[in-house]
């Protein structure tokens, strides 16, 4: 019995000790993780409830609600949000998960697209991924992805704005150092859509992408474009086999 | 009709001190910040708070422009008897909301 803990332990530690990529959530404070582990203090849940809320709500022309075609969210939307952005035929490119869900409102239920980053939208996209809490991100292997990550990884290293840094000098080079007062993680998409104590409330990759190429003086692509698909691609793919946090708390 | 979190337990022993957690989605506005367009946002805050057991105020709060948006409350009480707690959060802008749960006392 204690050879067999022994093993596991050593195995534990190996399996930690290879992996360096570290989640946001170890570089928080203790009291903001505190806000993240507890649903009951975590403000996005408020969020979470407004899209459970949604999932069974008639609307558009079609007056279907996401039930009556998933059913029960527990189930069908497990494992969905840990293989986003994928590849979608219609599209013929890349999509993520708030377009998927639009594609569902405006082709499923005939309703008017809702807008990116709007309430609602965010609200059904924290409800579908959380779902999927404690479930390894799990990017699709799809060949006709490879063209669209490679351009994601490319823009990750390639240097924008009017600071001339590129995501990789602060998140790959200097990862675990300071930026002012804060301190820089490794930016593994591992909980979103976040709480952004910041933000004072809820966002989306896309807006926590576009904050920081603002914050490099570069001028940045707006909601929905490629661009930010791809460097989601290439993120998931970084940050493959790390657990999803949905919905996460960060500073 | 903001959205509302409340976290307690549905029973309790008679005595028995139990906890109460609250969120409630609320931008709490402090008037003091300027929006895009260079003006100040008008303030949007809740100014009170309150709980009450079967009618009887166990616990109440005042709420100011450092309290951030989508505030969380906590506190205790002593389960006495069954009967409803009604929590009410007021605010500017004649913000009102009400939610009522039920605590079974056995």
């Amino acid at each position: 019995m204690r050879s067999w803990w022994l093993a596991l332990c050593v195995v534990a530690s190996l399996g930690a000790a290879s992996d360096t990529r570290r989640s946001g959530f170890d570089f928080m404070t203790p009291e903001t993780q505190a806000i993240q582990r507890d649903d009951a203090q975590n403000p996005a849940m408020l969020w979470v409830q407004e899209g459970s809320a949604a999932w069974e709500r008639k609307s558009g022309g079609a007056g279907r609600a996401c039930i009556d075609c998933h059913g029960a969210a527990s189930t069908s939307m497990k494992g969905v949000a840990a293989r986003y952005p994928a590849f979608d035929a219609a599209a013929r490119g890349p999509i993520t998960l708030s377009q998927r869900i639009n594609a569902c409102v405006v082709g499923r239920q005939g309703a008017a697209p809702l807008a990116a980053e709007s309430q609602e939208l965010l609200a059904l996209e924290s409800f579908v991924a959380m779902q999927s809490r404690g479930l390894p991100i799990a990017p699709p292997s799809d060949p006709r992805l490879v063209p669209f990550r490679e351009r994601g990884e490319k823009l990750y290293r390639q240097r924008i704005g009017q600071l001339d840094l590129s995501c990789a000098q602060c998140h790959d080079e200097r990862a675990g150092g300071r930026l002012a007062g804060a301190t820089i993680p490794q930016a593994h998409p591992t909980g979103y859509p976040i709480y952004r104590l910041e933000w004072q409330g809820l966002g989306s990759l896309q807006r926590r992408l576009r904050g920081c190429i603002s914050g490099v003086r570069a001028e940045p692509f707006s909601y929905g474009a490629v661009e930010l698909t791809e460097l989601e691609l290439y993120l998931a793919q970084r940050a493959a086999g790390m657990k999803i946090e949905t919905p996460a708390v960060r500073p | 009709m903001a959205r509302a979190l409340i976290t307690m337990p549905k029973t309790a022993k008679s005595g028995e001190i139990v906890e109460i957690r609250t969120l409630i989605a609320h931008p709490m506005e402090s008037g003091y910040r300027a929006g895009d367009d260079g003006q100040l946002v008008p303030r949007n805050l809740i100014r009170r708070f309150s709980c009450r057991y079967d009618g009887e105020l166990v616990f109440s709060a005042e709420l100011f422009p450092a309290v951030a948006a989508n505030p969380y409350i906590t506190f205790c009480t002593v389960a006495t008897a069954s009967g409803t707690l009604q929590f009410t959060w007021e605010g500017d802008r004649g913000f009102s909301q009400t939610e009522n749960v039920v605590l079974t006392v056995a």
